[in-house]
C-alpha cells in the first residue's frame, strides 16, 4: 500500500471520529441548557475548552450562549474541527483513498457529506438542533457500519482503526481534563446539583450515561465515573479499551508485514502502563498530570505511526 | 437561405415506427407511463451524486463539484452498423500506431512526401526526444477514443481521434451500471452487449505492454495530477477498477534504475504507468521544469527500458487537428487499404487558398483550433453572431495556421426526456480502443455524448452536454 493510502485512510477516519465526539460534545451542552439553565453559560464555555477551541471562538467573536456555541461547533467553516470542516476534510481524505475503500464506504462518506453540507448550510434553529445531532450520529454509524461490515481485514483497515481510535482516546481524555476538578475526591462533597450537572456532561460526551447506569445503577461518585472512562475494559470509548484497540491494530499490522516499529513498542509500553494503574494510584499522583501525560503520549504514537508508515516521506 | 437540414433521427429514421434495432425499446417505452420514467430520471441523478461521479469545470468561479446530465434514453447500434465501425475503427487505430512509429524512427512517409514535413517539425506535438525510442511492445497508444459522429442510415465519419489521454470511459461504465439499476427489466427484454469487462481488458493489455526490467507480475499503477483535477473521478475509478495502485508525482522517485512508489514499507518499482498527466508535465528534468505533477527523470528510465509509460510521450503528434486532414493518406500508407470511416473534409488555413474560402464561407463552416480540445476555442459558424464571426475573423487572419475549418456537418440526432416528453437532439460517440501486442479490443458501447440544447451542435460536458448510455445489441 502507498505510504500516502495509509495517511489517507489514518486521517479519514479520525476526522471522522472527531465529527461524531464533537456532535456529542454539542448534545451534552444542549441537554444541560434545557434542564439547568442557570449553570448553562457556564457549561457552553466549557463545552468550548473541551472542544480546544477558545481562541478560535474569542476570535471569531463567539459568545458563550447556546446558539454561538451549537453553530461554531456544527458550521463554522472557520473553526477547524467543525462538524462540517472535519467531514470535508473526512471526504477530501476518502477521495484520495477511493481505491482503497469499498463502494459501500465510499458512498457513506460521499452521502454523509451530501448530507450534513445541506443540513448545515443554515444556522441551525433549537428546535432543529435534536434532528440535525440525530443526523449526524446516523451517519457516523451508517460509514462505521459499512466499514466493519464490508472491509477486507488487511493493512487499510488496521490504519482505519488506528486512525479511529487514536483520535477517540485525545478526545475522551480532552473532555476529562476539562472536568477534572469535578472527578476529584477531594470535592466529594457529593451531591450538589453542580456536580451532578458536569458528571451527567462528561458521561454524556462520552455516550456512556446508559452503560454506566447498566453496570453501577443510580451510584454516581466520581472516582467511579473516572475508573470507568478511564480504565473500564469494556467500554468501547475509555482510554485503554482505545489504547488495547491501537495495540491489536498495530500488532496485527506489524505481523502482517513481518516487521517491529517503533509505533508497536510505544502503544505496548502504554497499554502495560495503563493495565497495571488502579484508579487511586492515577488519583494520588494527580489526574490532571497523568492525562496530559496521556495526551502527549498518544499524540506521540500518532507521530510514531506517521513515521513508521512513510505517510509522508 | 438554403432549406432547413434534416438530421437523421436514429430512433425513427424519420418514418412512423422505431426503425430495428429501437424497436422492442420502442415498445417498452411507449408501455411506460412517463411520470414514472421522468422519477427514473431523478434517481439517476441521485445515484450518481451518492456515486461521487462528478467533474470540475475549469475556469467555473465556484469550485464546486459537478454531474454531467445523465438521459435514460438509451443510444443503440445494431449488431451489424457496430461490426462495420469496428473493422473501421482497428484499420485506423493500427494506422496510428504505425504513423507514430515511423515519425519518430525512419520517417518514410516524411520522405514519401505524403505528410509535409513542416507539419511534423514545426508541430509542439512532435517530441523529439521520441526520436529512436521504441517502446515494449512497440505499442504507442495503449488507449485510443476514436470521436465518431452520424449523419445518415449509412455514414459515419471520425471528427476525431484522441491518442493522449482519452478520458471518458468511467461514463461509459457507469450510465450501464445506472441503466442496469433502474431498468433491469430492459435487459432481460433486450439482449446488449456488456461493458463491464473494460477494466479487465485495460489490466491485461497494459500488463501485455511491461516492460523488459518487468520481472513475474507487472505492477501497474495510474498517475494522476490529484483530487483537484476535472478527471480524478475516473483515474481513481479505473484504479479502483483494475486493482492498480492511484499514484500522484510525489509518491514516485527513480530508484535503482526503476520508478519506484513509496509504500508503508519503502520504495517498490512499478512496471507499467498509465497516466493521466500530460506530456509537459510529466518530467520536470526532461520537459516543463515548472512541473509539480510529474516524475524527475522518468523520461530517462522510460529510454532504458525501466517502465513503460501509457500512451507513449509524443502521441500528440497523431490525433493533432492539423495532421488529421492527412489521416485518408495515413491510412492508406500503412495499412495498404482504402480508409473504411470516412474523415470530413477539412480545410488547412495555413495554406492561403483554403483560407480564402474559409473567410468567404465562414458563417457555414466549423472552425476549430489546431490544439484545442474539450470545445473550447471553437467557432460554430451557422450558431454564431455576426459579432462573434467577426471576432473570430480577425483571428484567423492573424494567425491562419492555427486553425482548420470543416463544413457544418448534420449530426444524427437521438432523443431526450424532456418536460413535453422524447425530443431529438445531436449526439456523438466515442468507442473506447485497447491495444497490446496481443492485438486490438474495443468494448462494445463507447461514450454518446448528447447536446441537452435543442439545435445544438456542441456535445462537450464543459459546454453543457450530457451523456446516454449506448448499447451494442447481440447479433
Amino acid at each position: 500500500m502507498l505510504g500516502k493510502t495509509a495517511g489517507g485512510l489514518f486521517w479519514m477516519y479520525r476526522y471522522l471520529e472527531r465529527a461524531e465526539n464533537t456532535a456529542r460534545l454539542a448534545d451534552a451542552g444542549f441537554r444541560i441548557a434545557l434542564t439547568r439553565s442557570d449553570h448553562a453559560d457556564d457549561e457552553w464555555a466549557s463545552i468550548i475548552d473541551t472542544a480546544s477551541a477558545r481562541a478560535a471562538f474569542l476570535e471569531a467573536g463567539g459568545k458563550f450562549d447556546g446558539p454561538s456555541v451549537i453553530n461554531f461547533l456544527l458550521r463554522d467553516p472557520a473553526n477547524p474541527s467543525s462538524v462540517i470542516s472535519v467531514i470535508e476534510a473526512a471526504r477530501n481524505n476518502a477521495r484520495l483513498v477511493r481505491t482503497a475503500l469499498t463502494r459501500e464506504v465510499w458512498e457513506a462518506v460521499n452521502e454523509t457529506w451530501i448530507t450534513l453540507k445541506s443540513e448545515l448550510a443554515r444556522p441551525v434553529r433549537e428546535t432543529d438542533l435534536p434532528d440535525v445531532l440525530t443526523r449526524i450520529r446516523n451517519q457516523s454509524a451508517l460509514v462505521r457500519g459499512a466499514t466493519v461490515g464490508t472491509m477486507l481485514r488487511n493493512d487499510i483497515y488496521n490504519f482505519a482503526r488506528i486512525g479511529t481510535f487514536i483520535e477517540r482516546a485525545d478526545n475522551i481524555a480532552r473532555i476529562l481534563d476539562v472536568k477534572y476538578y469535578v472527578l476529584l475526591p477531594s470535592v466529594q462533597l457529593v451531591g450538589s446539583t453542580l456536580d451532578n450537572v458536569q458528571w451527567e456532561t462528561i458521561l454524556r460526551a462520552a455516550s456512556a450515561e446508559r452503560s454506566f447506569r447498566w453496570l453501577y445503577g443510580g451510584e454516581t461518585r466520581p472516582l467511579t465515573i473516572a475508573d470507568f472512562l478511564i480504565l473500564d475494559r469494556r467500554m468501547p470509548r475509555s482510554l485503554l479499551y482505545c489504547i488495547r484497540k491501537i495495540a491489536g491494530n498495530l500488532g496485527h499490522l506489524c505481523s502482517d508485514y513481518s516487521v517491529r516499529r517503533p509505533s508497536l513498542d510505544h502503544v505496548l509500553a502504554l497499554r502495560d502502563e495503563l493495565e497495571d494503574l488502579t484508579i487511586d494510584q492515577i488519583m494520588e499522583r494527580g489526574l490532571h498530570e497523568f492525562l496530559t501525560r496521556f495526551i502527549q503520549s498518544n499524540n506521540a504514537l500518532a507521530g510514531h505511526v506517521e513515521e513508521d508508515f512513510r505517510f509522508n516521506r | 437561405m438554403g432549406e432547413t437540414p434534416t438530421f437523421f433521427n436514429e430512433m425513427d429514421g424519420g418514418g412512423e415506427r422505431p426503425r430495428p434495432p429501437y424497436a422492442r425499446y420502442g415498445d417498452w417505452f411507449a408501455g411506460e407511463p412517463t411520470e414514472r420514467l421522468r422519477r427514473k430520471a431523478r434517481e439517476a441523478e441521485t445515484f450518481f451524486r451518492r456515486t461521487g461521479i462528478t467533474f470540475n469545470v475549469y475556469g467555473a468561479a465556484d469550485a464546486d463539484e459537478r454531474l454531467i446530465p445523465f438521459d435514460i434514453v438509451p443510444r443503440i447500434i445494431s449488431a451489424k452498423e457496430w461490426s462495420k465501425l469496428t473493422r473501421g475503427i482497428e484499420q485506423r487505430v493500427r494506422a496510428i500506431n504505425a504513423f507514430l512509429s515511423d515519425i519518430y524512427h525512419r520517417q518514410e512517409i516524411l520522405r514519401a512526401g505524403r505528410v509535409p514535413v513542416e507539419l511534423i517539425e514545426n508541430n509542439d506535438a512532435f517530441l523529439p526526444k521520441m526520436l529512436g525510442v521504441s517502446p515494449p511492445g512497440g505499442v504507442y497508444t495503449h488507449i485510443v477514443g476514436v470521436d465518431l459522429v452520424r449523419t445518415s442510415e449509412n455514414e459515419f465519419f471520425v471528427l476525431e481521434d484522441n491518442a493522449r489521454t482519452p478520458s471518458g470511459v468511467s461514463y461509459m461504465l457507469e450510465n450501464r451500471e445506472t441503466m442496469l439499476q433502474m431498468f433491469p427489466e430492459l435487459f432481460t427484454k433486450i439482449r446488449v452487449r456488456p461493458v463491464s469487462d473494460y477494466p479487465k481488458m485495460l489490466r491485461r493489455s497494459l500488463s501485455a505492454c511491461a516492460p523488459p526490467a518487468c520481472k513475474g507480475r507487472p505492477v501497474v499503477a495510474v498517475l494522476t495530477p490529484g483530487i483537484h483535477n476535472s478527471a480524478y473521478y475516473e483515474h481513481a475509478f479505473l484504479a479502483d477498477q483494475m486493482g492498480a495502485e492511484l499514484v500522484e508525482g510525489h509518491d514516485l522517485r527513480v530508484v535503482d534504475g526503476r520508478i519506484a512508489m513509496r509504500t508503508t514499507l519503502g520504495y517498490t518499482p512499478i512496471d507499467v504507468l498509465y497516466r493521466r498527466v500530460d506530456d509537459d508535465y510529466l518530467d520536470p528534468l526532461n520537459f516543463r521544469a515548472d512541473s509539480f505533477l510529474g516524475v524527475p527523470g522518468i523520461f530517462d528510465v522510460y529510454r532504458s527500458g525501466g517502465i513503460t509509460i501509457a500512451n507513449a510521450p509524443g502521441t500528440g503528434i497523431a490525433d493533432d487537428k492539423a495532421i488529421y486532414s492527412y489521416m485518408p493518406d495515413i491510412v492508406q500508407f500503412y495499412t495498404g487499404e482504402k480508409p473504411i470511416l470516412k474523415n470530413v473534409p477539412t480545410w488547412r488555413c495555413s495554406e492561403a487558398s483554403s483560407l480564402a474560402y474559409v473567410l468567404d464561407h465562414l458563417a457555414e463552416l466549423v472552425v476549430k483550433e489546431v490544439h484545442g480540445s474539450g470545445g473550447y476555442g471553437m467557432l460554430v459558424g451557422p450558431a454564431a453572431s455576426k459579432k462573434e464571426l467577426e471576432a473570430f475573423r480577425a483571428k484567423l487572419v492573424a494567425k491562419p495556421a492555427n486553425y482548420i475549418a470543416q463544413p457544418t456537418l448534420a449530426l444524427s440526432t437521438v432523443p431526450i426526456l424532456t418536460r413535453a416528453g422524447l425530443a431529438p437532439r445531436h449526439v456523438d460517440l466515442r468507442p473506447f480502443v485497447l491495444m497490446s501486442p496481443d492485438g486490438i479490443e474495443i468494448t462494445p458501447g463507447g461514450l454518446t455524448r448528447v447536446a441537452l440544447k435543442k439545435g445544438s451542435l456542441v456535445v462537450n460536458s464543459s459546454q453543457g452536454g450530457g451523456t446516454k448510455d449506448t448499447w451494442v445489441l447481440e447479433d
